[in-house]
């Protein structure tokens, strides 16, 4: 990954609760048209970098910064930690803290989108509506705060129908047109995490978080999934951190892998070099480094 | 299909019989009563507490033999497709509703004469109205955004001593004080919202509850504003546009060359109240449409989700409590005007319960719902004033307004449980691509705060 394409930056992060540290000193970057997978056992923590991420939990150490345009940018980045605020403007970059900011203005301002492990649709609501939310403050401005919608203005109206025209966009493309008027929380559960996704999408993100986004599914949804993920790679080129336990869709999809162990980053790089990465491999089996040759021996790796 | 178990609903029936015996032993089978020396002595009337376990027990063993295999048959059926019949009701209710409440005075006047319409269009009409307004607007806060206020009343009184204090003191008339009445309404909204936006459901709920006991018991103790429990009376009457509801020359008959009776005020008022509650609804539909709404909605689904696609839920929620409040205010504030008198006895905790009566029974969220529910609920209390024929049935030592409240309370329990989520149970979604398709109620969320 090149130095200016770096969108995230993750450094020194550690989360304490309490006595428990569960994530300890952890940096890592992502890239701009990447993939960066977070993989690592149960309860390595993953989760954890990306409730920090996206703002709903405070870091006890360590700082996240989040860069939209230039990358030269990045120079300014200790001016804007020892300012004291949240952002810093340039004319053709932007550069946030996200721990500096609540969690509704990490997604709002800095554009940084999630899902969730339990998936966290809004059921009672239709498709259509799910993904009209997502689309929450583009539409409030056009309302006019409210106020332009209920006199019924004309504008609001256009705002609404291209807000709905973007939403039919992403249902073609994850095949829910035909659904779009059905409560969300009908929908098969494959279904529900693609929709996820797709409602993420629509917050125009730069930084998409997808946690466990195949956890579930079958094997042919989960190749569906890896086509709407390469898809979305391709055609926005934002960035995308990844949580996921399914190594087919890790090693296939990911450029970037970043593995966690007990809250410390035990490996950084390609598929291929984590792939080989004893220390991975050690982590995953639940041994000890060197007892690796011999438990794999056993297993018949 | 599973065969009638008769053992097990006779087992069933001698236990609620034996519930029931528990139950009324105390309350019906002892009667303490006094004799000729003014002592109190017990008395027993164990043939009525007989007669009542008796009509309990064979109640729900003909459920359980009768009733209980239709339901569970029933629901084994396939849903059917509605029927035309029931589609076309779907379609013209609202509609038929709407041109209904605005000939009820005509209509009432036609059938009874100008000497009792007055008591079926003030009693009935204003009064039922209020309380779709009131329900109507809570609806925002407890049906859409899923916010449990148990002290929606307090708005209510703001508004009404609004009007009151403002219009005796600085003469402001009813029109002016309309909207100011509805802006300090809101501003209490926010001033609520504010300390309890952490908090979530059942703790919300008790929040709101205090907050309706302080604004209450601020009326009673601050003697010199409020004038305590004696309340403010002689508040200013609206006026038709500076024109006094009055029998003197200026008045209105007298103006417009009419027969002076005092019809013509009722009917005024009838007619206002009706359009602020037209104007709660029109508004509340065109809030749903709007990001605001939505918002409210996914809130109500969701906090977190909705946090993380970048929603302020603080102001979000702040102004579910602005508009809700907002409403409260102006119903509050042609309360005082219709009743010239209000004291802090209209505004016990009592009249927020019935308001969230109101917004459950009707189906949380569903206008429609809560319209009905209010009809129910204030139209049924105040028809069981009028069940004399009941004396022809029970003899002429029952009063039936004594039973009012136990006949109430027996038709909620009836409601419960044949409609657990209230009247109308689903969602009318706020937009769609091809067709409007009704949400089931078991997919939406009832918020918790």
């Amino acid at each position: 990954m090149s130095a200016r394409d770096i969108v995230l930056r993750v450094e020194h992060l550690t989360m304490r609760f309490g006595g428990l540290v569960a994530v300890e000193d952890l940096s890592f970057a992502a890239a701009r048209g990447e993939i960066t997978a977070l993989i690592g056992p149960n309860g390595a923590g993953k989760t954890t970098v990306f409730n920090c991420i996206t703002s709903f939990y405070k870091p006890s150490e360590g700082r996240i910064a989040l860069l939209h345009g230039d990358g030269s940018m990045w120079r300014e980045l200790d001016v804007l930690t020892e300012s004291g605020t949240r952002r810093r403007q340039r004319h053709d970059a932007v550069l946030y803290l996200l721990e500096r900011m609540p969690e509704y203005l990490v997604a709002q301002q800095a554009r940084v989108a999630r899902t969730f492990q339990n998936i966290r649709l809004f059921p009672g609501m239709t498709v259509l509506e799910n993904l009209l939310v997502a689309q929450h403050n583009v539409l409030m401005l056009a309302s006019g705060f409210t106020l332009f919608g209920v006199l019924g203005l004309p504008s609001y109206r256009a705002a609404e129908r291209a807000a709905i025209e973007k939403a039919r966009l992403w249902l073609d493309r994850i095949g829910l047109t035909e659904r779009a008027d059905s409560p969300a929380g009908d929908l098969p559960y494959g279904a529900q995490r693609r929709l996820e996704v797709a409602r993420a999408m629509c917050t125009d993100p730069v930084l998409l978080c997808l946690d466990e986004p195949a956890a579930g599914l079958n094997p042919r949804e989960s190749a569906e999934l890896n086509e709407l993920l390469l898809a979305i790679r391709a055609e926005f080129g934002i960035a995308i951190l990844l949580i996921e336990h399914d190594m087919s869709v890790v090693m296939k999809i990911s450029d970037h892998i970043v593995v966690l162990d007990y809250g410390v980053k035990i490996a950084d790089g390609t598929p291929q070099q984590v792939r080989d990465d004893p220390g991975v491999i050690a982590a995953y089996l639940g041994v000890e480094g060197e007892e690796v040759a011999r438990v794999e021996a056993e297993v018949g790796l | 299909m599973s065969r009638v178990d008769v053992v097990q609903a006779l087992r069933d029936a001698g236990w609620t019989a034996l519930l029931a015996f528990g139950l009324f032993l105390p309350l019906i089978g002892f009667k303490a009563v006094q004799n000729m020396d003014r002592q109190l002595v017990l008395d027993t009337r164990f043939g009525l507490l007989a007669a009542f376990v008796a009509i309990i027990a064979g109640g729900r063993l003909a459920y359980s033999l009768m009733i209980a295999p239709l339901l569970a048959r029933a629901a084994l059926r396939p849903p059917r497709p509605p029927s035309p019949l029931r589609t076309a009701v779907a379609r013209w209710f609202t509609p038929f509703g709407i041109g209904f409440v605005i000939a009820y005075p005509a209509i009432v006047l036609a059938i009874t004469g100008t000497g009792g319409a007055v008591k079926w269009v003030d009693n009935f009409g204003i009064q039922i109205l209020i309380y779709v307004m009131l329900g109507w607007g809570l609806n925002i806060v407890v049906g859409l955004a899923g916010l449990l206020d148990l002290g929606y009343a307090a708005f209510y009184a703001v508004g009404a001593y609004s009007y009151a204090l403002i219009a005796k003191n600085f003469g402001l008339g009813f029109w002016e004080l309309l909207p100011l009445a509805g802006m300090l309404a809101a501003l209490w909204g926010i001033m609520l919202g504010f300390p309890v936006l952490r908090l979530r459901g059942d703790y919300l709920a008790i929040v709101t509850l205090a907050f309706g006991e302080i604004i209450r018991l601020v009326l009673i103790n601050w003697v010199h504003v409020t004038n305590g429990y004696a309340g403010i009376s002689a508040i200013p009457r609206p006026t038709f546009f500076g024109i006094p509801f009055t029998a003197g020359d200026n008045g209105f008959a007298a103006v417009f060359g009419l027969e002076s009776t005092p019809m013509y005020r009722t009917l005024f008022l009838y007619y206002v109240i009706l359009a602020l509650a037209l104007l709660t609804a029109f508004v509340t539909q065109r809030l749903r449409r709007l990001p605001v709404g939505r918002a409210w909605e996914a809130l109500r689904e969701d906090e977190i989700a909705c946090r993380s696609l970048g929603i302020n839920t603080t102001n979000t929620k702040l102004t579910a409590f602005a508009m809700g409040a907002m409403f409260a205010g102006f119903a509050g504030s042609f309360f005082a005007a219709r009743q010239g008198f209000i004291s802090p006895e209209s505004f016990t905790f009592l009249e927020s319960a019935t308001i969230v009566a109101i917004v459950v029974l009707g189906g949380m969220g569903s206008m429609l719902g809560v319209a009905i529910a209010a009809i129910v609920m204030i139209g049924g209390t105040e028809i069981m004033r009028e069940l004399d024929f009941l004396k022809q049935i029970f003899g002429e030592t029952f009063d039936p307004t004594q039973y009012r409240m136990l006949i109430f309370g027996f038709f909620m329990v009836l409601i419960m449980v044949w409609r657990p989520r209230g009247l109308i149970v689903t969602r009318q979604p706020s937009v769609f691509l091809k067709e409007r398709k009704p949400v089931p109620a078991s997919l939406v969320k009832e918020g918790r705060g």
